[in-house]
């Protein structure tokens, strides 16, 4: 699952990723003819909307890769770099580089690829953007405030509308392919002819229209993490879902003996965690489940995960989810911590027939009552309970 | 590849960059970017220059504490240096490689150098605020439908094509 940074490719190796993505990055910039000012500007003055095309095509592409790797749960979007929104920083910031580009003619991208193919100008533009940085760098002091005003996290655009993801993306698409048609009226009447490179036509009208119908298929796809928990909520379901059990006694036998081949995933609520939880158990919610740093965990050859809940029910739950979601070797506390508290932890001798012999379950039962909560002290006082190790977001960096 | 100056359709060229931005984000969990590789190196610059104002100043020390180590071994850095390399090989393919300084005909050169200068420090400036420029903001943000991306976004463009008309003796 992506991104494979940090896990499967190192930090160091991702120094060349970035080179070669930046070599990609060069080339198309500079093949679409963003290496000149002229073609660059025209945008503004309707004789040329090359970068609209690139521009929109390209970050239409984009979206749709990450939010179709999404829904296939090939990328945990929770991880990748959503860039912050600080409202008015934005908004004068942009407002700034709007001027910028009309007065130099580029953008730091688009003169980087102008300065490598020898345009003076555009190392001219390089020259400026450092003595634009350093002017801010100096005056930070003025400008932090508007700098760190409104911040709203990293806030994605169909939340901020209120709306689903997948209808901003297909707006976003009927957008971009008005454009493109609007973007090409304009050029025919203002150069008087059309678009030499953009015929036929009919191609053009083509792939809109397929692009289209892809926007529309969208709808019809429902997303995999909402239907997953719709399904888990079935209780019929979940109920007849094979998953296999684990006794309380077997569970506590486990703990007693130290046994290194099993982890603990329990799903009750942080108060009930926190009051009294079992060795080596970490405190999960359902949802966590999807999260990329859960595969790495739930993988390990040989281990078994034990799902524990308050009750069994919700333990079984979160089982068949994990099970949905590909992974093996589940168990689920038969009865849940509730039984395992009343058969093992406050464990009383049956009382009734008091010549009856103790059997063997009552025997182990007995120690175990009396040896599981020194160990459960113990570990809580070596180690501060097993926080569920979440991996970060990656930090703004442009 | 194209032979002499003819340029990639655009539409192809904006499907080719949207799967390098697309195979980026899912790599490194990042997307492309720019402004970010000239403010590392205004940061090694200073720090390189004067320490002992680098060391006082509230910029590089936020700087510092978020980018531990060396402020040039950073992705962008990278990103930016394999990006110079990339659009070399593109001019010599395409027969492009050429010192010159590009200005409409009837435009003096010094007053594209201003022009440029100006820009380029209006863009550097701008882009701090905006914390990214247009690839870093606007595009990245766009294939993440970052709220803040989209927004900046939109401020590059409309303030472009509303200033448009008092610069049209620097383009027309």
């Amino acid at each position: 699952m992506g991104p494979l940074v940090p896990d499967l490719i190192g930090n160091e190796l991702n120094y060349v990723v970035a080179l070669i993505i930046g070599i990609a990055f060069g080339f198309i910039l500079e093949q679409a003819g963003f290496s000149t000012s002229k073609k660059l500007v025209g945008l503004f003055y309707g004789y040329d909307f090359t970068v609209l095309r690139v521009f929109f095509t390209a970050g239409v592409t984009a979206m749709i890769g990450v939010v179709a790797l999404d829904h296939f749960g090939l990328l945990d979007v929770s991880l990748i770099l959503i860039n912050p929104t600080f409202l008015w920083s934005a908004i004068v910031g942009g407002i700034i580089m709007g001027l910028g580009f009309i007065i130099g003619g580029f953008c730091p991208g688009t003169s980087i690829c102008g300065a490598a193919i020898g345009k003076i100008d555009a190392m001219i533009f390089i020259i400026g953007s450092f003595l634009g940085v350093l002017v801010f760098a100096e005056g930070y002091p003025l400008f932090e405030n508007l700098y760190k005003a409104a911040n709203w996290g990293n806030v994605r655009i169909f939340d901020t509308l209120g709306m689903s993801q997948s209808l901003f993306a297909f707006l976003l698409i009927i957008t971009a392919a008005g454009a493109f048609w609007l973007v090409t009226y304009i050029e025919q009447k203002i150069n008087g002819r059309p678009n030499p490179e953009l015929q036929p036509a009919r191609l053009y009208i083509g792939i809109t229209a397929v692009a289209v119908i892809i926007a529309f298929s969208a709808f019809l796809m429902p997303d995999r993490k909402e239907h997953l928990l719709k399904r888990i909520s079935d209780k019929q379901f979940v109920s007849a879902y094979s998953i296999k059990m684990m006794t309380a006694d077997e569970l506590a036998f486990r703990l007693i003996d130290e046994d290194r081949t099993i982890q603990i995933f329990d799903f009750r609520s942080q108060k009930e965690f926190d009051s009294l939880s079992l060795p080596s158990s970490i405190k999960y919610e359902p949802v966590n489940l999807f999260d990329k740093n859960i595969v790495k965990l739930m993988s390990v050859r040989r281990m078994k995960n034990i799902f524990i809940a308050e009750d069994e029910f919700s333990a079984r739950k979160a089982a068949v989810l994990a099970s949905e979601l590909g992974y093996s070797e589940i168990y689920v506390l038969s009865g849940g911590m509730s039984q395992f508290k009343k058969d093992i932890l406050g464990f009383k001798i049956p009382e009734g027939n008091p010549n009856r012999r103790m059997n063997d379950t009552d025997v182990f039962r007995v120690k175990a009552a009396r040896l599981l909560p020194v160990l459960i002290k113990e570990y809580k006082s070596k180690q501060a309970p097993v926080e569920k190790k979440s991996s970060k977001r990656r930090l703004a960096g442009c | 590849m194209n032979k002499g100056n003819k340029y990639m359709n655009p539409y192809l060229a904006g499907f080719l960059l949207g799967l390098t931005l697309l195979t980026s984000i899912y790599i490194t969990g990042r997307g492309l970017g720019a402004s970010g590789a000239v403010k590392s190196t205004v940061v090694a610059s200073v720090e390189t220059v004067a320490p002992s104002h680098a060391g006082n100043a509230k910029f590089y020390k936020e700087y510092a504490e978020e980018h531990p180590g060396n402020p040039m071994k950073n992705w962008l850095v990278f990103e930016v240096i394999g990006a110079i390399a990339g659009a070399f090989i593109s001019g010599l393919i395409s027969n492009r490689l050429k010192f010159t300084l590009e200005k409409p005909s009837d435009i003096k050169t010094k007053t594209r150098i201003w022009g440029a200068l100006i820009g380029g420090a209006l863009f550097g400036f701008g882009a701090q605020f905006g914390r990214g420029c247009t690839s870093g903001a606007a595009l990245s943000g766009m294939a993440v439908l970052s709220t803040g991306g989209l927004i900046t976004m939109a401020a590059i463009f409309g303030s472009a094509y509303a200033f448009a008309y008092f610069f049209r003796k620097l383009w027309l």
